[in-house]
C-alpha cells in the first residue's frame, strides 16, 4: 500500500519549545527507537503534551532539532497520535474509521473490510452505524484508536488518552494499547497516573518543568529513582 | 379599503398570471442561491484556512458586503449589462438571467462570510487531528465543509431570505416587465403604488408562506441528517 522509509528512530537534539516567553520544554535530547512501550511521566504542565506534539511534527521547536529516521522533515508518515479528547468527525463510527483509511491511501475496495476488522479489534463493531459524536468518552477513544491503528503506524503517540475515562473504559483502552504494542507498534504515551505507568511501561521518560529528569527502565524508575523529583513522584508526593 | 378575503380568493382561484409570477420569483432566487453557494462555500473555506497579507481587511470587507444595498448592486449590474456597458454585447439586461446574476452578487458575501466563520471555528477543533492524519489542504476544506453542513444550511437560508425578499436589484436589472421579469416583490411594489392592495397583500402572503415552507424543509433535512450523523 505504501512505500515509506521508516520514521524511527525519532531523535531530539537539544530541543526547546517556548510559548511566547514561557518555556514548555527546555533543551531535551532523547531517542525513541522501536521496542516496548515508553511512558512519558510527569505532573501537569511538565511538558508531556509538548513533547508528543513535537514528536508528531505538529509544532516546530524553538531551538534544537527533531529528526525522524535521520530526516529533518516529516512527509507522509507512519506516525499516529491520539489526543486527550478525541475529535470525532460528524459521521458514523464506520465512516470515521474509513476516513482514516482513505487518508492513509488505502484503496477503496479494501476499506470496508479493514474498517470492520479494526472496529472488531476495539470491540465496537456493533456500533458501526451509530453517529460517532453520540458515543461515550471511552467509546470515542476506542474509535479514535481504531482510526489511528488502521493507518498501520510504526509509532503511536498517546496524550493521556484515559485521563477523562472511568476504570472500565480505561481498562478497555489499555487492553487495545497493549495489543498494539504486541503487534510491533512503538507506543509512546503520556500519563500522570502511576498505576497506569506500572501496568504499561517498559521504560519511562520523567519530565519536570520542561526538563527531561530521568530516562530509565520502568523497574528502575519505581525501585531506584535517581533524582529527588522522581523519588518524590514515585512516593506519591506532590511534585510541581 | 383593504378587503382581506379577496387576497385569499386570488390565491385560491389559481390565476395563471399569478402563478407565473410566483414561479419566476422562486426560480430566480433559488438559482441565485445555487450559484452563490458554488462560489461562496469554497471562497469562505479558503479564507478561513489561508493566511496572507490583507486577510483581515478582506474579512471585514466581506462581512460589510453582507449589508450591500440591493439598489447599488442593481445599479452596478445595470451599468455592466447595459448596451454601452462592458458586458452589453450579451444583451441580457432586462432578462431573468440578469436578475439571477444580480441576486447572486448580493448573496455571495452572505454565504462566504458565514462559511468563513463556521469553518474557522471548526478548524480550531479539528486542526491537530487532521494534521496528525496527514490531510492536505484540499482534503481539509472538503472535510470541514462536510462536517459543518448543518450550520452551513443556515447560511444558505440566510442567503435565500435575502434573495427572495429584496426588490431593488430585480426592479433595476429586470425592469418589472409584465409576463417576463415581474416577480412577487416587484409586483407588490407596483400594485401597492397603484392602490391594488388586495393583490399586493395576497402576493405578500404567498411570499411569506413560500419562505416559511423552504425554511421548514431545510429544518426537516437538518434534523433528519443530524439524527443519522450526530
Amino acid at each position: 500500500m505504501r512505500d515509506l522509509s521508516s520514521d524511527l528512530p525519532v531523535r531530539f537534539e537539544g530541543v526547546s519549545l517556548h510559548a511566547g516567553k514561557t518555556p514548555l520544554l527546555d533543551c531535551v535530547s532523547l531517542l525513541i527507537s522501536p521496542g516496548a512501550p515508553t511512558l512519558v511521566v510527569g505532573p501537569n504542565g511538565s511538558g508531556k503534551t509538548s513533547l508528543l506534539r513535537l514528536c508528531m511534527g505538529l509544532v516546530t521547536p524553538s531551538a534544537g532539532k527533531v529528526s525522524w529516521g535521520g530526516r529533518h522533515s516529516l512527509g507522509p508518515s507512519r506516525l499516529a497520535m491520539l489526543f486527550q479528547r478525541p475529535v470525532m468527525l460528524r459521521r458514523s463510527v464506520a465512516d470515521n474509521v474509513i476516513y482514516g483509511l482513505r487518508k492513509s491511501g488505502m484503496p477503496r475496495k479494501l476499506r470496508t473490510a479493514r474498517m470492520e476488522d479494526a472496529l472488531a479489534r476495539v470491540g465496537l463493531l456493533e456500533l458501526a452505524s451509530r453517529p460517532a459524536r453520540r458515543l461515550s468518552g471511552g467509546e470515542q477513544q476506542r474509535v479514535a484508536l481504531a482510526r489511528a491503528l488502521v493507518r498501520e503506524p510504526e509509532l503511536l503517540l498517546l496524550d493521556e488518552p484515559t485521563a477523562n475515562l472511568d476504570p472500565a473504559a480505561t481498562r478497555a483502552v489499555e487492553a487495545i494499547i497493549l495489543m498494539a504494542a504486541q503487534s510491533g507498534i512503538k507506543i509512546v504515551m503520556a500519563s500522570h497516573d502511576l498505576g497506569q505507568v506500572r501496568r504499561l511501561a517498559a521504560d519511562v521518560m520523567f519530565l519536570v518543568r520542561g526538563r527531561l529528569c530521568e530516562r530509565t527502565s520502568a523497574s528502575d524508575f519505581f525501585d531506584h529513582p535517581s533524582t529527588g523529583e522522581a523519588k518524590a513522584f514515585v512516593r506519591g508526593d506532590l511534585v510541581i | 379599503m383593504f378587503d382581506g378575503s379577496s387576497a385569499w380568493q386570488l390565491i385560491l382561484s389559481g390565476d395563471a398570471a399569478l402563478y407565473a409570477i410566483v414561479w419566476l420569483s422562486l426560480v430566480v432566487s433559488l438559482s441565485a442561491v445555487a450559484i452563490a453557494t458554488v462560489i461562496g462555500l469554497p471562497l469562505g473555506a479558503l479564507l478561513a484556512l489561508t493566511r496572507f497579507r490583507g486577510r483581515a481587511a478582506l474579512i471585514v470587507l466581506l462581512n460589510g458586503f453582507m449589508g450591500l444595498p440591493p439598489v447599488v448592486v442593481g445599479l452596478t449590474v445595470f451599468l455592466l449589462l447595459s448596451r454601452s456597458g462592458p458586458l452589453g454585447v450579451f444583451g441580457i439586461l432586462f432578462t431573468p438571467l440578469a436578475m439571477v446574476i444580480a441576486q447572486a452578487l448580493l448573496v455571495v458575501p452572505i454565504i462566504a462570510a458565514l462559511t468563513r466563520q463556521t469553518i474557522e471555528d471548526l478548524w480550531l477543533e479539528y486542526r491537530d487531528e487532521l494534521t496528525a492524519m496527514n490531510v492536505g489542504p484540499g482534503g481539509r476544506m472538503a472535510t470541514l465543509l462536510w462536517d459543518s453542513r448543518f450550520s452551513l444550511i443556515t447560511a444558505l437560508l440566510a442567503g435565500f431570505g435575502r434573495a427572495a425578499a429584496e426588490v431593488g436589484t430585480v426592479m433595476i436589472v429586470g425592469g418589472n416587465i409584465d409576463g417576463f421579469t415581474r416577480t412577487m416583490t416587484t409586483t407588490i411594489a407596483l400594485e401597492t403604488s397603484k392602490g391594488n392592495l388586495p393583490l399586493a397583500m395576497g402576493l405578500g402572503l404567498i411570499l411569506i408562506a413560500l419562505i416559511l415552507m423552504i425554511n421548514a424543509a431545510a429544518w426537516g433535512v437538518r434534523v433528519w441528517s443530524e439524527q443519522r450523523a450526530g
